[in-house]
């Protein structure tokens, strides 16, 4: 059939299929578009959420800019960034190159590695809890190791308790970090790493110059998702230490919900959301215009 | 990988298993330790400490979390909301993914990414806006409430997904319908829905596990007790049983069980859920 007529035909759009269209839309325009336009100028007002909005300009960032918890938070972000995502990415394309050949008991492996990944970040929060407990077997395997200097009150204790935090979510993941780049691997073409082989590179050299340019998609992937999910992390740190002890392990979304629903600061809380938005979008614009591409 | 270059490989050596059997039972070892706390009795943890392994076996832990620390209802209260969201969400996302994949809608490609776009905004940007809009319409505090936002949340991302699904159907199939006379309507649901299947159950499984996983929302959308889902359920329980463990551990083991369930049952559209937008 040639493709004039075709192409006639799919260009009358009926109208059912523009309600098709529309009725998702609108849910999306209303219930995501909306109120993040709104998040925009909540930022700008005070506001306890009861009576009107009061327009303080740019107050909110300047105050922002002074609030210690706030620097903190941002801080913790950062650490949280480049170590939860550090250690996940690193961590998951160990595994996945380790794990990426079939045979006897791998499949054992991956499943009890990503077998965390369908407990919410909540409950793996309580989880956590229980191990980081005072008389918990973490303290416990210490001992009996005969590290008794090391143990402590793990998420009390200010020096450390971020750290443990991020453990937990590093735990959960790394399962979904080897799922991508086992994807990634399984698309490679094995011949050029024999070919590279043959030539006497060694499994390191194949490694970053045979495989890891050929996985370069899957990296911004990864990499993208990643940073966005680190921006957003709430549960696991709220379920583990709600910003405590002493809010050594608030982060930016942690401290804004604080703000929010806790301490009743709309305005303020609203400025920090634009903040988080502010630093995600670049990386939600680096996933966009990936996908975009595939699109083609 | 072609047979042959598997058989010119080496034979694995046994150090794989030397270091991937630790690797993994360290991974295991926070839910084993769960598992521990969660069938000892209140006095064996109170009397030798959290991190002894266990000397007793009850259920008691269960059946606490369960019926006063009101684990139960909350389960039905995630079940319900997971329904419906899931099936809304995916039956909105369809028709969506439908109009723009088969049909030449003007700035398609526009509306196609700035829906995904909205699905990877940080929910911290709609929380406090989401929250009154929910009072203005008269829903604050309700699991309608909880159900829309995720619905409304949630379609960018699905409908993305099934896009590209549908858009690499044959050709052949709709010219076939439409020669039989089948409208928009008719082709959707006898043909592009049946052959979706495969995505749709990706998607479905993925999006149980968000749904049934989620805090933020319900926290932001849900105020009374009665009415949480499972996860804001438990950081409760862990309020109101602070010393009592095994209650805490046994009600953070069976809000794991129905998602873990999900997973083992669909395993492979769950991880080919994962991949999407990763695998090319």
């Amino acid at each position: 059939m040639s493709a004039p007529p075709t192409r006639r035909r799919l260009a009358r759009v009926p109208l059912l299929v523009w309600v098709f269209l529309l009725v998702p839309l609108a849910a999306e325009l209303f219930w995501v578009f909306w109120p993040a336009a709104n998040s925009f100028s909540l930022a700008l007002t005070r506001w306890d959420g009861i009576g009107l909005a009061e327009p303080v300009g740019l107050q909110n960032f300047r105050d922002l800019a002074d609030d210690p918890i706030f620097l903190t938070a941002l801080r913790n972000n950062v650490i949280w960034v480049v170590g939860f995502g550090g250690l996940s990415v690193v961590g998951g394309l160990a595994l996945a190159v380790t794990l990426n050949r079939p045979g006897p008991f791998v499949g054992l492996y991956r499943s009890a590695i990503y077998l965390p990944m369908v407990v919410s970040l909540a409950v793996s929060g309580l989880f956590w809890r229980v191990m980081y407990a005072p008389e918990g077997p973490v303290n416990a395997a210490l001992g009996a190791l005969g590290l008794e200097s090391l143990e402590r009150q793990w998420l009390a204790d200010p020096a450390v308790a971020l750290g443990a935090v991020l453990v937990a979510a590093v735990w959960r993941q790394v399962g979904y970090i080897m799922v991508l780049y086992l994807a990634g691997l399984k698309g490679t073409d094995g011949s050029l790493e024999e070919a590279a082989a043959v030539d006497g590179a060694n499994a390191w050299q194949r490694f970053w110059r045979i495989v890891m340019p050929q996985l370069r998609g899957v990296s911004t992937v990864v990499f993208a998702v990643t940073v966005i999910d680190s921006l957003r992390t709430f549960d696991i740190v709220w379920a583990m230490t709600r910003g405590g002890p002493y809010n050594e392990t608030q982060l930016l979304s942690t401290y804004m919900f604080q703000q929010a629903f806790t301490t009743g600061n709309l305005g303020y809380a609203s400025a920090i959301a634009v903040v988080i938005f502010a630093l995600a979008i670049g990386f939600i614009i680096t996933y966009l215009a990936r996908q975009a591409r595939t699109e083609d | 990988m072609t047979p042959q270059a598997l058989r010119r490989r080496p034979a694995r050596s046994p150090w794989l298993h030397v270091a991937m059997v630790p690797v993994t039972l360290l991974w295991l070892s926070p839910i084993v330790f769960v598992l521990f706390v969660a069938v000892r009795s209140y006095d064996d943890i109170a009397g030798r400490g959290l991190g002894a392994l266990p000397a007793s076996f009850t259920l008691d832990g269960f059946a606490t979390a369960l019926t006063q620390g009101g684990v139960l209802r909350s389960l039905g209260n995630s079940a319900l909301v997971t329904v419906c969201a899931v099936v809304a969400s995916l039956a909105l996302s369809s028709c969506a993914a439908y109009a723009l994949s088969r049909f030449h809608v003007p700035f398609r490609r526009t509306l196609l990414l700035t829906m995904l776009a909205g699905n990877l905004l940080p929910p911290q940007i709609l929380l406090v806006p989401v929250a009154s809009i929910t009072a203005a319409l008269g829903i604050a505090d309700t699991l309608t409430a909880l159900v829309v936002v995720q619905v409304g949340f949630g379609i960018g991302f699905y409908t993305f997904v099934l896009h590209g699904f549908m858009r690499s159907l044959p050709d052949e199939v709709f010219e076939a319908a439409r020669l039989d006379g089948a409208g928009a309507g008719g082709i959707f649901w006898r043909i592009v829905l049946p052959l979706s299947r495969p995505s749709l159950a990706a998607l479905a499984a993925l999006a149980t596990t968000w749904v049934f996983n989620d805090l933020i929302w319900a926290m932001t959308v849900l105020r009374t007790e009665a009415k949480f889902p499972v996860t804001a359920a438990l950081l409760n329980l862990q309020g109101g049983y602070a010393s009592a463990w095994n209650v805490v551990a046994a009600g953070s083991l069976v809000a794991a069980v129905p998602t873990a369930i999900v997973f083992f049952l669909f395993q492979k559209q769950f991880v080919s859920g994962l991949l999407v937008g990763a695998d090319k």
